[in-house]
């Protein structure tokens, strides 16, 4: 018997229409746990390396965490697994919600999508029955009138739904694949959802998540239950307001938004309004915000209430989740009352909020710039506001101008030509990046931009503070209950950061106290992403209720495999790892670890190089950054090791006859992925 | 029926603070599993949120008596603008819904506000519901002194009987005893 999985994977072949209930190698969840890791192997062994993202070769992977459906607090996500048209390298996204619980009920852990429908279809899983369903009626309609209309049609008011809109039919580059209460909206999965002719997947699940150590199990829930109790009554002092308690973001209940507002850039990541928020601001915004949201709501079992149903008088209620409300104001230098209207249309399209506001300011910013003219534009209203919806309009629909936006501002850039290269100044690897331009370079930031495999920095940062506290009785009032660090080391890095002088950015912290820092916040999230436990409880806020000191036991307890704290970084270590060997199969090497080109003002790149080498010697990988075959090897990845080898890009002479080794750079050469 | 004093468990539901998390379906599942915990399954909840998030509407309900026949209520309440089945709020394990029924045997649930020896401090649900949307009271009620409630088994055996006749249920026993 398996315990918190359900053993059996579904693997539907939307070409030839069929649908196989596949039992799953418990040896896969010793090495790679589950969620975002077996979906990773998955991916490396069955999906060719030249496969494009639009073909029938590429997978589309849902998958629960290895937790859900139990009763561990928060632990709800979907993992959502591709090649992503835009970044042409792994997406992965992830949606909270109730869709991943409701899978494993109904008996699976995975839905691994292969082939192309010819036509719009839908998947309906109903415990064991599970049909392929005409959609030809769902054509063009929105993601969340699409959830309803299902539930209706199959008079199941219980079953969760995850739905595209018009921009992922249209197969637009960014499009997201919408659940209702949450998304999973970065790197295009909805578009390759589209492309396999799939408008949605509805679930209905009523059977049993078993637990090996119910009794184990369930002291470590209350545990976190009290913990993030204890947490709601003491939130981090020093801190914005939006970091001091657990969570993602706090958006939809908390107003003041001086932060977010005056700290991060406006337009296509253009303007900081360091003046911008006033009273008269914080007061219309907060008569707005509350006007609209009818009620703050949670997903599948957890206390937190991230979300809002929000209601704007004349349009369809929909459910919103952190940011997205800012970021189309702030793109369009606009105010809440329109971030909040257009994000109910950009829902039911099913865009991301990150990409989709970013790409319409650059393509503003063009038309300013005389890059792109009027004639570009044929019937574009005057006002920003205007501008935005009528741009969004053509964006989904692929018409006109819209069809180059429809690829985001890199592959826009480049097919307009003209200059328009400059304006695409806030991406990595291709994809677009949360508007913020500062000054001085932050070490850890600068790592975790660059090599994140994610491609998005909130997927990788948290639990070390963003900043150094100024004085040293906060710093030491902050660190006297921090019981998450894994190593007592890291109180000491915090304790001796500074916010000038000689223990401040960007030397401190140290080369070797930064890689550490990353390692420890990028593992966290690794682990999370396997299991299926929010961010918003674990990776992302400070002193969050999930740590690396009890993560072990729920698993343990859970599934009945034996983790301690060193087989688990080893797991997160193992799973970091193959999705790197997964992305330099493709292509990625070291000169596509960059932050967007004019992040920091005042860059280091002796130094820049230096944290770069550390890093990928402390990750095992050579001066290219690609897995060595020891490190490989020694994760017991083997498979990978000899594929690498087998196509010459491990463990032969490089192109300059001499073997690289562990973090060394190599002289001279640079490997681009950019085709 | 001669009147005694009978310590009354009582929960009131403030659906105005349920955000739907559905913690309560989980805890209760589990606390009812057996092995106790080990398995967590909504559909077995005997508490239920009626939940249509677009609509606004968050509703628990707490299973009650089983009823072997539906009845004929089908009135619509309308509610602060919210449009409500009269179903939404009915606690009924009843033939015309899948709801309050075990999945795989369609036996019927009941709350039973976790009844355990020793008493817990209020149910699960309640422990588990971090939004405050249940609240708990124990009061001392004045009640007609009468049959105690039938045991589960009881209630089971007679829904058994209810759908495939007496003379049937009796054939299975006397088949399942005799092999």
């Amino acid at each position: 018997m398996r315990y918190a999985e359900t053993g059996f994977d579904l693997e539907v072949d939307l070409s030839r229409g069929s649908i196989d209930r596949v039992e799953t190698d418990p040896e896969m969840t010793k090495l790679h746990l589950g969620g975002l890791g077996t979906s990773a192997r998955i991916l490396w062994d069955r999906v060719p390396a030249d496969a494009e993202p639009f073909s029938d070769e590429n997978l589309l992977i849902f998958s629960t965490g290895l937790l859900c459906g139990t009763a561990a607090p928060g632990c709800n996500r979907t993992i959502v697994t591709t090649f992503s048209p835009q970044t042409r390298l792994m997406a992965y996204s992830m949606m909270g919600g109730f869709w991943a619980p409701e899978l494993k009920h109904a008996g699976y852990d995975k839905v691994i999508l292969r082939g192309r429908s010819p036509d719009l279809v839908y998947l309906w899983i109903n415990n064991d029955k599970v049909e392929i369903r005409d959609a030809s009626h769902l054509r063009g309609k929105g993601a969340i009138e699409t959830a309803e209309c299902l539930r209706q049609e199959l008079k199941e008011p219980n079953a969760q739904v995850a739905a595209i809109g018009l921009a992922g039919e249209n197969r637009v580059f960014y499009a997201s694949i919408e659940q209702g209460r949450s998304s999973a909206s970065r790197g295009g999965i909805g578009a390759v959802m589209g492309d396999k002719g799939l408008k949605a997947i509805v679930v209905r699940g009523t059977k049993d998540v078993n637990v090996a150590r119910p009794a184990e199990f369930m002291d470590l829930c209350k545990g976190v239950l009290d913990y993030i109790k204890f947490r709601e009554d003491h939130p981090i002092p020093g801190v914005p307001a939006i970091l001091a308690v657990l969570g993602s973001p706090q958006e939809m209940k908390i107003v003041d938004e001086e932060w977010h507002t005056t700290s991060f850039m406006w337009g296509n990541a253009r303007t900081r309004r360091r003046d911008f928020w006033t009273h008269e601001i914080e007061e219309k915004w907060r008569k707005t915000q509350e006007d609209v949201r009818t009620r703050l709501i949670s997903c599948y079992n957890c206390p937190m209430k991230c979300g809002a149903t929000i209601s704007v008088p004349g349009q369809p209620t929909y459910m919103m989740k952190c940011y997205s409300k800012l970021t189309y104001t702030m793109a369009a230098y606009s105010d809440l009352e329109f971030g909040f209207k257009i994000a109910q249309r950009a829902t039911e399209y099913g865009v991301d909020g990150f990409s989709t506001p970013q790409v319409m300011a650059f393509a503003l910013e063009l038309l300013e710039a005389g890059i792109l003219t009027d004639a570009d534009f044929p019937g574009m209203p005057a006002d920003v506001e205007g501008r935005f919806f009528w741009l969004l309009d053509r964006i989904v629909r692929r018409e006109g101008i819209g069809d180059l936006l429809a690829d985001g501002t890199y592959w826009a850039a480049k097919r307009i030509g003209k200059g328009a290269e400059k304006f695409d100044h806030n991406t990595i690897k291709k994809q677009e990046q949360l508007p913020l331009k500062l000054g001085m370079l932050n070490p850890v930031y600068y790592l975790m931009y660059s090599t994140g495999e994610k491609i998005n920095i909130t997927q990788i940062e948290g639990q070390f503070p963003q900043a150094p506290f100024p004085t040293m009785e906060e710093r030491e009032a902050f660190v006297k209950d921090w019981f998450q660090v894994p190593d007592d080391k890291f109180k000491q890095y915090l304790l001796d950061w500074e916010p000038r002088g000689e223990n401040s950015n960007p030397l401190y912290p140290s080369v070797q106290a930064s890689c550490d820092i990353v390692d420890w916040q990028e593992k966290m999230h690794y682990i999370d992403d396997a299991l299926g436990t929010c961010a918003g409880l674990s990776s992302f806020p400070l002193k969050p209720p999930y740590h690396i000191h009890n993560f072990p036991g729920f698993v343990s307890a859970g599934t009945g495999i034996d983790f301690d704290e060193a087989s688990l970084w080893k797991a997160a270590t193992r799973n970091r790892t193959l999705l790197r060997a997964i992305n330099v199969r493709r292509g990625m090497r070291r000169a596509d670890d960059k932050p967007p080109e004019d992040h920091w003002k005042k860059r280091f790149p002796d130094l820049e190089k230096k944290l770069l080498n550390e890093y990928y010697k402390m990750k095992g990988f050579d001066g290219n950054g690609i897995p060595t075959k020891e490190s490989l090897l020694d994760l017991e990845l083997d498979c990978v090791a000899e594929d690498l080898e087998q196509r010459g890009i491990i463990g032969q002479a490089n192109a300059a006859g001499q073997k690289t080794s562990a973090g060394e750079e190599p002289e001279g050469k640079e490997v681009l992925s950019h085709a | 029926m001669p009147k005694v004093m009978k310590k009354v468990k009582h929960i009131t539901i403030n659906a105005d603070l349920c955000n739907g998390c559905r913690a309560c379906e989980v805890i209760c599942s589990l606390w009812h599993a057996s092995p106790r915990y080990s398995s967590n399954n909504p559909a077995r909840s005997r508490i239920r949120i009626v939940r249509e998030p677009l609509r606004d509407i968050y509703l628990p309900v707490y299973a009650g008596e089983y009823t072997a026949a539906e009845c004929t209520g089908r009135d619509t309440y309308i509610i602060d603008g919210k449009k409500y089945d009269e179903c939404d709020f009915c606690r009924a394990s009843c033939p015309s819904r899948d709801l309050f029924k075990e999945p795989d045997s369609g036996l019927p649930l009941k709350c039973d506000m976790c009844e355990d020896d020793p008493a817990l401090e209020k149910p699960k649900c309640v422990e588990w519901c971090l939004a405050d949307a249940l609240i708990y009271e124990e009061r001392e009620e004045e009640v007609e002194e009468g049959e105690p409630n039938p045991p589960d088994i009881e209630v089971g055996v007679e829904s058994l009987i209810d759908k495939h006749g007496l003379q049937k249920v009796l054939d299975t026993i006397a088949r399942m005893t005799k092999s």
